[in-house]
């Protein structure tokens, strides 16, 4: 009972927050209309039985990522602009699209299954996730700490202003 | 309780909420985080099935894709701060030095 | 190996195919040294051969006729087999020698004549491979060797004549030779395809057995042999096909003494006798042989009457003396006509080296009007030269004697018109020889100051004499080997010699030798005596002089008739086709690539939104195909 009131209450704040974000002026206000999305969402991960999970979703997106995009925001103060928003000629092409994106992938991903929360696996654990991740996906562990370095390198490349 | 399809119903709303978004925005920023709340949306799918299945995998997964999301977010944004001191603006219409 | 035959033409090809991976970094002598001596060699074999047939004993040689072992099997294709495979009888055996003997003295003249040439090692390269073709055609015991020989000859004229190619009449010359050749090649492919056809088989030897089993005159044998005699008008310089040859003057001299007047011009007269048998059971074709023959020697013979040039007067002769060994033929006195061509190499190529020599005294000059009194001081060539134009003439006891005289004989036999052509003939070659003599070498000297002419040297003057020796010998030489014409291969030819008839042949001998009496004298009279004489006769006869001059504009008859209207439609076809089709085709297609290469990178348009919806599209379609 509560599990479903507590769904819909996080998706819809999840989906308000996401249009939000689209009609936003200030691109500030846009980051933090998605940080709002985020946070519903990690509620939905913990609904999910995944707390590791949520809890990461908020440290890393919600807390790096979108506070990396709040850097960059104010560092060029693209806030102090507002450009004419002049309707992209391609957007109804692009909305019927979209729909028909939306239909295909409910068609594709109704699956029969059925319940999920009261289902067969209780909360996962970090112990779980840990087990798992120094295993079976050693190597991934260890390769994305390369693509981290990869990035961390490209980024300080990137954006210096002369080489 | 709660059926899988509704989770996917909203995993699909989400991405295609990114989707048009990529087209409704004109600066670059916000089209970008238009593509990280695509990314979400198929975490959350992600998620639900593996709790639907039982198999963490799927949580697995999603932990790959927070990070390389946020790699990825680390890189395109130091390219939009090159590009800024190029053209001091992010005006998704101006990129068009690929164009021919 | 105990048949030798074979080493005849390899050592000239050997020789030749070292000279041309080689010769441009071989010292002069050597190269003189490899060319001579690999003739010579084949020589001496050759005179082995005649030695073992006039008895002698030598090792390792064997009796003729020989059919060489076949050494190479060049077609096996279906029911056809080809070999190279070679045939020594009596009658290659006289072509062998006088290939490798008259071949060898001018590979010896050459190296005093061309001592100056930048090309020296080419020169040699191509007359052996020049000899080696020759050979291959007189010995091939098949049609397709004897073409391949054939067919080299005429590409050695080619690159013979336009040796000197940097000079355009030279190039010209060369082109027209083997054209017009080729013209004649065609008759003669035909003609061996239909001897393939229905004989089943190209060698020789079988062919002119199986012919004696075919019906007189049919028309096959009539078509078989006339398609071959189109060849031999090609290669042998006959109407219609011998405007060639006095254009192949261009060459070195030597080399139209070789090429052109001892040895390819008469491969076309050996062809015909060594296929002696098929022609002999035909019904007219030997009636156009002899009528062409005569016809092309008094037709050549009166051009040559006029011609200024002392090579071109030469040419025309040989394209005369040509038309007397048709006539033979054409009188099926084949022996007759191999015995014409056998002296006529001698004197012809005397003919020929003595003006190379005048040539060379006089640093390059040719117009017998500026020549004149060169006697004094080119006394060698001056009496070869002499001697060759009595035996040329018919002088009684010299070769040229015996040999005209049994194909005049011959042809009073078969015919009176051709005998009286024939006659006519001796009467101007008489004149026009007579008259080069004087022009040249007697008389008053019209030489130009500047010039002054020396005696060549003695690599250029002992063939000369050599050869004037075989003009004066080989009559005797000739008819005292009995059973080379009796016993040669045309068994079914009653063979006579002259005294065996009665009193025709020595009236018809005493007439030849007085209308070579008339001839010189009268050159005498106009050359010497009177000088004036030949320009108020000019004056008298302008038009028919104009005519003679001009060769009777037989070459601008062809010219407007058959190469300029080729010319016009190859390249109208070729502005046509070549340009508008073909090219405008490939052009169109490449265009077209770059034209939607242009259209298609509309697409590039740089707008991200723009690339965005195209992923978009390109998602939703392959998710439809899954989905639906």
């Amino acid at each position: 009972m509560i599990a479903i009131a507590a769904f819909f209450l996080l998706a819809a704040i999840a989906v308000a927050s996401a249009v939000a974000m689209l009609f936003q002026r200030n691109a500030v206000n846009s980051c933090l209309c998605l940080v709002l999305a985020f946070f519903a969402l990690a509620g939905l991960y913990v609904l999910l039985g995944s707390p590791f999970i949520a809890a990461i979703q908020v440290i890393v997106y919600a807390g790096a990522i979108m506070v990396l995009f709040l850097f960059v925001i104010m560092l060029l103060n693209l806030t102090a602009r507002e450009q004419p928003q002049k309707r992209p000629r391609v957007l109804p092409f692009a909305v019927a699209f979209g729909l028909m994106l939306f239909i295909e992938l409910v068609v594709a991903l109704r699956s029969p299954a059925g319940q999920v929360a009261a289902s067969r696996a209780p909360e996962t654990t970090v112990e779980e996730i840990g087990t798992q991740l120094f295993t079976h996906y050693i190597y991934p562990f260890e390769l994305s700490s390369v693509l981290i370095l990869a990035a961390i390198v490209g980024a300080v490349m990137l954006a210096k202003k002369k080489l | 309780m709660i059926p899988l399809n509704w989770y996917l119903i909203l995993s699909a709303v989400l991405f295609t909420i990114g989707v048009v978004g990529v087209f409704f925005r004109r600066d670059l920023i916000t089209l970008f985080m238009c593509v990280e709340l695509q990314l979400n949306g198929a975490n959350l799918a992600l998620i639900a099935f593996s709790r639907s299945l039982g198999d963490v995998a799927g949580q697995i997964i999603v932990f790959f894709v927070i990070t390389v999301a946020a790699a990825e977010a680390a890189v395109g944004l130091a390219i939009m701060i090159a590009l800024f001191h190029h053209k001091e603006n992010l005006d998704s219409e101006r990129v068009d030095l690929m164009k021919g | 190996m105990s048949e030798y035959v074979a080493l005849i033409p390899l050592f000239p090809a050997a020789s030749a195919l070292i000279l041309a991976l080689l010769g441009l970094r071989m010292p002069r002598p050597a190269i003189s040294l490899l060319a001579c001596l690999s003739v010579f060699g084949s020589f001496l074999i050759t005179v082995g051969y005649l030695l073992m047939t006039l008895g002698v004993q030598l090792p390792g040689f064997h009796a003729l006729p020989l059919d060489g072992p076949p050494l190479f099997r060049f077609i096996d294709s279906g029911g056809m087999q080809i070999d190279l495979a070679f045939r020594l009888d009596s009658l290659s055996l006289i072509m062998c020698l006088v290939v490798t003997g008259v071949g060898f003295l001018i590979h010896v003249y050459s190296v005093g004549y061309m001592h100056h040439d930048r090309d020296y090692s080419r020169y040699f390269t191509y007359l052996n491979l020049f000899t080696f073709a020759m050979l291959m055609l007189v010995l091939g015991s098949n049609l397709v060797v004897l073409f391949i020989g054939w067919e080299g000859v005429g590409l050695c004229s080619y690159l013979l004549i336009g040796f000197w190619y940097e000079r355009k009449s030279a190039s010209d010359a060369g082109k027209k030779a083997f054209v017009v050749n080729r013209v004649g090649d065609a008759g003669f492919l035909a003609g061996m395809m239909l001897l393939y056809a229905n004989f089943g088989t190209l060698n020789i030897q079988p062919i002119l057995a199986q012919v004696q089993e075919v019906p007189q005159g049919s028309l096959l044998l009539n078509l078989i042999a006339l398609c071959l005699f189109i060849g031999a008008t090609g290669k042998s310089a006959q109407i219609p096909l011998y405007v060639w040859l006095p254009d192949a003057m261009e060459g070195p001299t030597p080399v139209s003494a070789l090429i052109h007047a001892a040895t390819m011009v008469t491969s076309g007269v050996y062809m015909i006798a060594r296929m002696g048998d098929l022609y002999a059971r035909t019904t007219w074709v030997l009636l156009v042989v002899a009528w062409v023959g005569a016809m092309t020697a008094f037709f050549a013979a009166s051009i040559g009457l006029v011609q200024n040039d002392i090579k071109r007067v030469l040419a025309y002769s040989t394209v005369s003396q040509l038309g007397y060994m048709f006539l033979a033929c054409g009188v099926a006195a084949f022996d007759a006509a191999i015995f014409h061509l056998y002296t006529h190499a001698f004197f012809k190529a005397l003919l020929f080296l003595g003006a190379g020599s005048v040539i060379h005294a006089m640093s390059g000059e040719q117009d017998i009007r500026r020549m004149g009194g060169l006697g004094k001081k080119l006394k060698i060539t001056t009496w070869t030269f002499a001697v060759a134009t009595l035996a040329i003439t018919g002088f009684p006891w010299l070769s040229g004697f015996y040999s005209k005289d049994l194909i005049l004989e011959k042809a009073f036999e078969t015919n009176v018109w051709l005998w009286a052509i024939g006659i006519s003939t001796a009467a101007m070659t008489s004149f026009y020889m007579f008259r080069l003599l004087n022009m040249t070498f007697f008389g008053v000297s019209r030489v130009d100051p500047a010039v002054h002419p020396h005696e060549s040297p003695r690599s250029m003057t002992t063939p000369l004499m050599l050869l004037a020796l075989g003009s004066i010998a080989a009559g005797w030489v000739y008819s005292s080997l009995p059973h080379f014409i009796s016993g040669s291969i045309w068994a079914h030819r009653e063979v006579e010699h002259a005294a065996v008839h009665g009193a025709l042949p020595k009236v018809l001998a005493a007439a030849a030798v007085a209308v070579m009496a008339i001839g010189w004298l009268l050159a005498y009279h106009y050359y010497i005596k009177e000088p004036d004489t030949p320009k108020r006769l000019a004056e008298r006869f302008r038009r028919l002089y104009k005519v003679l001059l001009n060769k009777y504009f037989v070459d601008e008859g062809y010219d407007a008739a058959i190469v300029d209207p080729l010319k016009n439609g190859s390249d109208r076809v070729y502005t046509a086709f070549d340009l508008g089709v073909i090219d405008h085709t490939l052009d169109s297609i490449a265009a077209g690539a770059m034209e939607t290469g242009r259209v298609l990178a509309r697409i590039q348009t740089g707008n991200l939104k723009a690339y965005a919806a195209a992923m978009l599209v390109g998602a939703v379609l392959l998710l439809s195909i899954w989905v639906f």
